[in-house]
């Protein structure tokens, strides 16, 4: 009940702000706020059951706790369950969501409860497809995600909004559509969309090659993983900064998960064969886009761009087949979570004040907003994997499971930790250091108080998780050896 | 005194004085503030000293502390902890001496800088990362320091961030080392797949049964220990700025003085050498990459003097020999004497703190004027100041006469390197022998570049007006003016200074002289040159004589068959350095004294040889041409050829007809759509509910 409760709790704040669009006026300043309130307790409710969840969590356990069954319709069932690994990105989505609620606080004007609404929604729909047992149920939970990301993009976006929504649509929707095709035919052959009895039957190694390929087409998009990477940079830069900290803290992450706990554990077989592919792309990934990003003028794409490039790390990590591997891969896609949200915040920051993300536009920054800049230069320091912070965790451990599995690509992704520190510096240097040359920032003020209050928390996990991170490798070990051997077991290694 | 709580107080009281300024440094002001950190470093430097009189007079055994699990992931363990031994005994009290004496400088060189929380706090962060650096008991907490202390480096280059030149160092510091650190973390995964560890304790005898194992590497062969130590050594290139990788650290001068003194000069680039030494156990099984860290060190050594000899700015003259020297360090460690290169960064750190220092004083005492072509004659208004840097000059050259064993800091630690490198050298070992070579050219360059910078900044004529030094102040208040829109009155802003120095309102015509420092700045000069005379002669017996194996304990490995530190050498290798060091005494004389204004003209005629050394041997015009290019080129390639031009192009804006449509009609977008929506999810949730209740209930 516990795993319904954190999925849907949400959707009890969207009854609440249809209820009060239902007896108020949607633009009155009273209604606004109330429906903000009623988003934010909501979000911190949720934040609350995620936790409890976790607390409840046995990690000793590698398989799949919380359980729910329950028959649904046309011979369907609801089946929810969560293992060491989704159960953390059920609590990545529930700590990120309040913090876009209150992001979104004062920079959303225009159509305010609608907005909310969108949010909690796309919180549940995510919580679903992290806890989703059932095939058909993760593809709903999966392609709804969609829609609300379309429209907090289309709608509260930038100017090339429309451009962007649809381009980030059409990619994932095709993707989409060939996942879809295999998950009909295996519940066709299988007669069973049961995602644990699926991890367990044992298909034939010509189909999984082309069952691997259609849930690829469909993850790769998500991840993304070059060269259908395009349409990120593009939603991120037309996306309010709420939707493009969830957009990279958490969506992203649904191609890393689908990776997980589809691609490894059921088509083992191609897994072992494509590896090559996801290697090579994943080099090009994280060259290729740092040095993209290195000649950003957009302070949101180039950190889109940076995005790319350490998702590429989370690929070779979760095809190391090594638990090394998969933990740092794992943990790089939390950790990104953390940071990217972050430095996405750090740029509405000052979009808000100057609504402009023009690098060249700014400059100086450091002499009147000197906290922004300290906490700037910490997620930008993160971003870089600097050891202490969440970032290097991941990094570190990815590229050491990716040398066991091939040197030479943890040997070209390492690049990485250098091109990584030449964009991110550049862009630190060009935005904050040196003096204010540009007269409409004379003015610019620092971090107030309702801004302080979203970077606190994001700050302590970036530093806890660099120092501590065994707290949470506690919580997966369970599951990621049991991944890991049961791989070896069916790929023979 | 417990040393487990002596070692926590140590590498924890730092941290609690850079967060505590950091954090809350306006709030307390700036004397708290400094007072702090000041405090911190200073009970840290003495309680060092007390683990280091237990260490070499107290019999203390080593011991690893651990504080808290860092990352277990399967045999990938790691953990927050305090590794006591010989080497990090030495460089806690190398580390904590400088730094408290840095702190103490500070107070004085940085008296009217308006960011005075942020420096001490920077100051203080550094010296904890430089220590959870050497006291690291595996991999990941050296590789947490190693980073931490580029940090601290980025930040504090970087600190008056109001100046380009400064933000360009400071990236190119940090950059220059993640080149280093790429191959330092491909070496440490090379030895943990190698050999399933990343602790010290267990990796290292491991390695003797690992010999003759190898990678078989494309078309090439490695032995494994080869292979990982060359990789990490890579790392140490990039943190003691060797050859190739040494570019960083001539522009980290950008930086305040007492920065370049603790990390550019006696800590942090140092951090190289600690690491080979500590990997002693590897490096004795990796011939080969003995032999690289031997002739990367070598041609460093000689590049870096060479290029020494012809800066004008005071500050990139002692850095290039800071890079020359650290050159010797790790001659020291490829031949196989580790201890030898141990001990010179142990004394090096007590001169060439001084000689940075000291410049420091001379730049304050010139208004922030660092060019020594308008130098001259200064040993007459800033005479304590002259007094110890020629005590650093003295110590750095190595004088000291073979026969009695009787010297300044240098001399011990410099000729046992040279020695070593003939030991192994005349053993058969070329590589060792050109060492060798080198390492008694190089002691003259040394001598020469040295002294050219003591004569050329205290001796001659004046090549500097009161009217300059004016011109300065004014220069300098206009920048921080500029920088900092704090309002402070060109005159307020140099009298500060004054008063701060002399305690009395200066006359007018006095008041742009140069002026020797106050005292916050003259008591770590003292107390440095008392190292710069006496460490050498202190501690040689402990660190390289017949006491060293009894000093190090263990800590340091060399093999049964390493025997450059045993054996006496010929009286002329002996004397040999001795000799090339007074040569170069005698040409810095003869140019920059007996013929004042040689130099000059030697400058003005532009040889190839001056011109190829002035300019760096054009390693940076090399790198800007090569990797700067090729990154700025393949970045627009990349993008607006890859991205835009293919696949967007072939991909969703090739059906561009199709999305422009799609877009006329998308238009009209509304929040409609998000009401609908919801609307028929909750439905279909409340059906889902409905019928699940159904359903379990049956």
């Amino acid at each position: 009940m516990l795993l319904s409760l954190v999925t849907f709790a949400p959707l009890v704040g969207v009854a609440g702000i249809l209820a009060l669009r239902l007896f108020g006026k949607a633009d009155d300043p009273k209604t606004v706020n109330a429906a903000k309130w009623i988003a934010l307790t909501a979000t911190l409710a949720d934040l609350a059951l995620a936790i409890l969840l976790v607390v409840q969590f046995n990690p000793n356990d590698p398989g799949f706790q919380f359980v729910e069954e329950a028959p649904w319709f046309a011979g369907l069932n609801y089946r929810m369950g969560v293992d060491g690994i989704s159960v953390l990105f059920v609590l990545l989505n529930a700590f990120l969501m309040p913090l876009c609620i209150v992001a979104s606080w004062k920079s959303i004007t225009s159509r305010v409860l609608e907005y909310l609404i969108a949010f909690l929604m796309l919180e549940t729909l995510v919580t679903g497809v992290f806890c989703a047992l059932d095939l058909i149920v993760f593809y709903i939970f999966f392609e709804f995600g969609l829609v609300p990301m379309f429209l907090i993009i289309g709608i509260w976006g930038g100017a090339r909004r429309v451009y962007a929504a649809f381009k980030f649509f059409l990619y994932t929707l095709l993707g989409s559509v060939l996942m879809l095709a295999a998950i009909l035919y295996m519940i066709g052959t299988t007669h069973t969309s049961s995602i644990p009895e699926l991890m367990a039957h044992h298909f034939d190694p010509a189909v999984q090659t082309w069952l691997w390929l259609a849930f690829f087409a469909s993850f790769a998009v998500k991840m993304p993983m070059w060269p259908v990477h395009t349409w990120l940079p593009d939603a991120h830069v037309e996306a309010p900064t709420a939707g493009s900290v969830i957009l990279a803290g958490i969506l992203l992450k649904m191609g890393g998960y689908g990776f997980l706990r589809f691609s490894l554990p059921m088509f083992p077989n191609a897994s072992q064969l494509f590896t090559p592919l996801i290697f090579a792309l994943s080099v090009v990934a994280v060259i290729y886009t740092s040095l993209v990003a290195f000649r950003q003028t957009d302070v949101k794409k180039l950190i889109a761009y940076s995005s790319v490039a350490h998702m590429g790390l989370v690929t070779m990590g979760i095809f190391s087949g090594n638990a090394v591997g998969e933990q740092g891969a794992i943990y790089q896609m939390l950790s990104h979570g953390v940071i990217s949200g972050a430095l996405f915040l750090c740029v509405g920051v000052i979009y808000d004040r100057m609504h402009t993300r023009e690098i060249a536009f700014y400059g100086g920054l450091v002499n009147r907003m000197p906290w922004y800049a300290a906490v700037f230069m910490l997620f930008s320091m993160g971003n870089v994997g600097l050891p202490g912070t969440s970032g290097f965790v991941g990094e570190i451990l990815s590229m050491t499971g990716t040398y066991r599995a091939s040197t030479w690509t943890a040997i070209l992704a390492a690049t990485g930790v250098i091109l990584s520190a030449v964009y991110m510096l550049t862009l630190y240097r060009r935005v904050v250091f040196g003096t204010i040359e540009n007269p409409k920032l004379a003015t610019i003020t620092d971090l107030d108080w309702r801004e302080v209050a979203i970077f606190a928390p994001l700050l302590i996990s970036t530093l806890y998780l660099g120092v501590q991170p065994n707290s949470v490798f506690n919580l997966t070990s369970a599951s990621v050896d049991q991944l890991v051997r049961v791989y070896q077991a069916a790929i023979g290694g | 005194m417990d040393p487990k709580l002596l070692v926590t107080v140590i590498l924890f009281g730092p941290l609690i004085g850079a967060a505590t300024a950091g954090l809350f440094g306006r709030r307390l002001g700036d004397n708290l503030s400094r007072g702090v950190t000041t405090g911190f470093l200073f009970l840290s430097a003495i309680l060092s000293w007390v683990v280091f009189s237990q260490w070499t007079w107290g019999g203390l055994q080593p011991f690893t502390l651990t504080y808290a699990p860092f990352i277990h992931v399967g045999n990938f363990v790691s953990d927050w902890s305090f590794r006591l031994d010989g080497l990090s005994a030495v460089m806690l009290v190398v580390v904590t001496t400088v730094s408290s004496l840095v702190h103490l400088y500070s107070w004085g060189y940085m008296a009217d800088d308006p960011s005075k929380p942020r420096f001490f706090a920077y100051l203080s962060l550094f010296t904890f990362a430089m220590l959870s650096l050497i006291s690291a008991a595996d991999f990941m907490q050296l590789f947490f320091g190693w980073e931490g202390v580029g940090l601290a480096s980025y930040l504090l280059i970087g600190f008056w961030f109001h100046k380009p030149t400064a933000n360009s160092a400071a990236i190119k510091a940090f950059v220059v080392n993640r080149v280093g650190d790429f191959g330092f973390a491909l070496g440490i995964m090379t030895v943990f797949w190698a050999y399933g560890t990343i602790q010290f304790a267990p990796l290292f005898p491991m390695i003797a049964g690992s010999v003759g194992h190898g990678w078989d590497f494309g078309s090439w062969h490695f032995a494994l220990v080869d292979l990982a130590c060359a990789l990490l050594f890579v790392g140490a290139m990039g943190k003691s700025a060797q050859f190739f990788l040494h570019t960083w650290l001539p522009d980290a001068m950008e930086g305040p003085t007492p920065v370049s003194a603790l990390i550019h000069a006696a800590t942090m680039v140092t951090a190289g050498v600690y690491m080979v030494c500590l990997l002693s156990p590897m490096f004795e099984y990796a011939p080969v990459a003995k032999g690289i860290v031997t002739g990367i060190g070598a041609v460093t050594a000689l590049f870096a003097a060479t290029v020494g000899m012809t800066q004008n700015d005071i500050k990139r003259v002692i850095a290039y020999s800071t890079c020359s020297q650290l050159g010797y360090m790790f001659m020291a460690a490829g031949v196989g004497a580790y201890q030898a290169g141990m001990f010179h960064l142990f004394t090096h750190a007590f001169f060439k703190a001084l000689l940075f220092l000291g410049a420091g004083s001379v730049i304050h005492g010139m208004a922030h004027e660092q060019d020594m072509r308008r130098y001259g004659a200064l040993g007459k208004y800033l005479p304590i100041t002259a007094t110890v840097m020629v005590i650093g000059t003295i110590a750095i050259t190595g004088l000291g006469i073979p026969g009695l064993e009787l010297g300044f800091a240098g001399f011990y630690s410099k000729d046992s390197i040279i020695e070593s490198a003939w030991r192994i050298g005349s053993a058969g070992n070329p590589m060792a022998y050109f060492a060798f070579v080198i390492g008694v050219l190089v002691a003259g360059l040394t001598s020469f570049y040295s002294w050219r910078l003591a004569f050329f900044t205290f001796n001659g004529h004046a090549r500097w007006t009161s009217e300059d030094l004016e011109h300065h102040w004014h220069n300098r208040d206009h920048g921080h003016d500029d920088a900092h829109a704090d309002g402070h009155a060109h005159d307020d802003h140099a009298s500060a200074a004054q008063i701060e120095t002399h305690s009395e309102p200066e006359s007018a015509e006095h008041h742009h002289l140069p002026h020797e420092s106050p005292w916050t700045m003259r008591l770590p000069l003292i107390l440095l040159s008392i190292g710069a005379v006496a460490s050498g002669f202190f501690f040689h017996e402990q660190f390289i004589g017949e006491g060293r194996a009894d000093f190090w304990r263990g800590a340091i490995f060399n093999l049964p068959s390493n025997h450059a530190l045993s054996g006496e050498p010929p009286t002329l290798v002996l004397w040999m350095p001795l000799i090339v060091t007074l040569i170069g005494l005698f040409a810095a004389w003869y140019v920059y004294i007996r013929r004042e204004g040689m130099g000059a003209r030697i400058a003005a005629r532009g040889g190839p040889l001056y011109v190829f050394f002035y300019n760096k041997w054009f390693f940076d015009e090399l790198y800007q041409a090569t990797f700067v290019r090729a990154a700025k080129f393949l970045g627009d390639l990349f993008w607006k050829g890859g991205d835009q031009r293919i696949i967007d192009g072939l991909g969703p804006d090739g059906v561009s007809a199709v999305s422009v449509e799609v877009g006329k009609g998308a238009g009209k977008l509304q929040s409609g759509y998000v009401y609908h929506y919801a609307f028929v999810m909750l439905l279909g949730v409340a059906g889902l509910l409905t019928y699940a209740l159904v359903a379990w209930n049956a």
